[in-house]
């Protein structure tokens, strides 16, 4: 409950979008995928840190961008070839949750 | 009397000559890492079963791990920075330390005294003594340290993520005495040291190429190959880094992964000249000689992660590719080569294959497996 008020504080609004077996598959992409590089703690590693406290000034888009495409000249790779910008927002928006 | 009968009853029972029904060799055991759970399953290959699980040892996300000589102790690298002595025998933890906040992986001198590891976050490197885990030498770096190899001598090699920087420590004196090789280029990944001690192989992520050192050398110099590859046709993303620790040395040539490309390179030892280029199912993560044979087997990047294939040497041929899971992470050779292993994360299974028949011979259930470490490791240098 406290989490879906976070969300709707957030006004992140592509979550229907997204079904929960899609969802389910997105937090594996996260804690394993991302976790390659960024920790499955997501404390950091060749990536930085994702814990909601690193993330605590970013905003969802920005974040949701980068996950799309990349950041040029570093390790984190562009994942628009696997993910729609809703799952992206939804990665983002999960990540500054929990 | 009670007390009498007890002790006679154990002195029946156990006679000391045949106490062998507990004994256990280590020479097929292994351990594999369960990445999410911070634990270890104890496996026996011979039996092809696991024989316990080992746990409490944090985040093992890119967890690696090596053995003493005796193959009686693993050293455990995680994630959190966590050093993590196991005893196979007794099957638990004997010592850990969490001596960084972010590590990546780690290595054991020659004479198997000193345990080093390698640290993410504070950069550089930490060097324990293998018996008591107490910390022998503190060397620091501008970066993230990538690469750690063991080199005969009591030494180790290391490379620095943001520098590029390349130092070779020697730990056989009083104090460390630690040299700045060179600089390997921009942004090196990872790094291998070939069986032989020769050669320091660094691949680079931020500009195209491998570096290598001569280790015979009294001054190794940096000589970059593998400048060339991929000039036309846009590359890829590299969803997962290659890795290089298994990093194949077969028929006179280096198996390499194309970083951003779904290939795998070849170049001759000698000239450093590229030979080859094989088209792969994906992106190379891992690329490992089958021992004793001319197949290399090679994994691959998410999201095409459910495929193994296998190359021969000498044509540079795909000779049999195989689908044996979902998310195959890793995989481990019998030291001669009779079976590998494999690591089916999102089947929480390790799989085992006959490399002859390439059929599977067994599974055994691992929650989320990634690498799998046999014990014969203990006597291959550069793991």
């Amino acid at each position: 409950m406290r989490s879906l008020a976070a969300l709707l504080l957030l006004g992140v609004p592509a979550f229907a979008e997204i079904p929960p077996e899609r969802a389910a598959e997105l937090q594996h992409i996260v804690q394993q995928d991302c976790g390659s590089c960024h920790g499955l703690t997501r404390k950091g590693g060749l990536g930085r840190p994702l814990t909601p406290e690193a993330l605590a000034e970013a905003e969802v888009e920005g974040l949701a961008a980068i996950i799309l495409d990349g950041v040029p000249g570093t390790a984190m790779p562009p994942w628009r070839p696997l993910l729609t910008e809703a799952e992206a927002l939804w990665i983002a928006t999960h990540l500054k949750l929990e | 009397m009670k007390s009498f009968t007890l002790l006679a009853a154990l002195l029946l029972s156990t006679p000391l000559w045949a106490g062998s029904d507990d004994l256990t060799a280590t020479g097929d055991l292994g351990l594999v890492v369960e990445r999410g759970t911070g634990s270890l399953v104890l496996i026996d290959r011979s039996d092809r079963a696991a024989v316990a699980r080992i746990e409490g040892l944090g985040d093992l996300s890119h967890a690696s791990l090596t053995y003493s000589p005796d193959e009686r102790f693993a050293y455990v690298f995680g994630r959190d920075g966590g050093l993590t002595k196991v005893d196979l025998l007794e099957r638990k933890i004997v010592a850990r330390t969490v001596q960084a906040g972010n590590s990546i992986g780690g290595a054991i001198s020659d004479d198997g005294r000193l345990v080093a590891v390698s640290n993410y976050e504070p950069g550089g490197v930490k060097v324990f003594d293998a018996g008591t885990l107490d910390l022998v030498a503190d060397i620091p770096a501008a970066g993230k340290t990538i690469g750690l190899v063991d080199v005969p001598g009591r030494r180790f090699a290391w490379t620095i993520w943001d520098t590029g920087e390349v130092f070779l420590g020697d730990f056989s004196g009083a104090e460390p005495k630690v040299t700045l090789l060179g600089n390997a280029g921009k942004n090196p990944f990872d790094a291998v040291l070939t069986d032989d001690a020769h050669t320091y192989l660094i691949g680079l992520f931020g500009e195209k190429g491998v570096t290598a050192f001569d280790l015979w050398d009294a001054a190794p110099q940096p000589v970059k190959f593998l400048t060339e590859y991929g000039k036309t046709g846009e590359d890829m993303p590299v969803y997962k880094m290659p890795h290089l620790q298994g990093w194949a040395f077969t028929e006179g040539q280096y198996a390499l992964p194309a970083v951003g490309r779904h290939e795998l390179l070849w170049v001759d030892r000698d000239s450093q000249e590229t030979v080859a280029t094989t088209q792969m199912h994906g992106q190379p993560v891992f690329v490992i000689a089958q021992p004793a044979s001319p197949f290399v087997w090679v994994n691959f990047a998410t999201p095409l992660n459910d495929t193994v294939q296998v190359v021969d040497s000498r044509s540079h041929e795909v000779v049999a590719t195989l689908t044996p899971g979902k998310a195959i992470l890793h995989m481990e050779f019998a030291p001669r080569g009779a079976e590998v292993w494999l690591s089916a994360r999102d089947d929480n299974k390790v799989l085992i294959y006959d490399t002859h028949t390439r059929e599977k011979l067994g599974e055994i259930a691992a929650e989320a497996p990634s690498g799998i470490f046999f014990t014969a490791r203990a006597h291959q240098t550069g793991l």
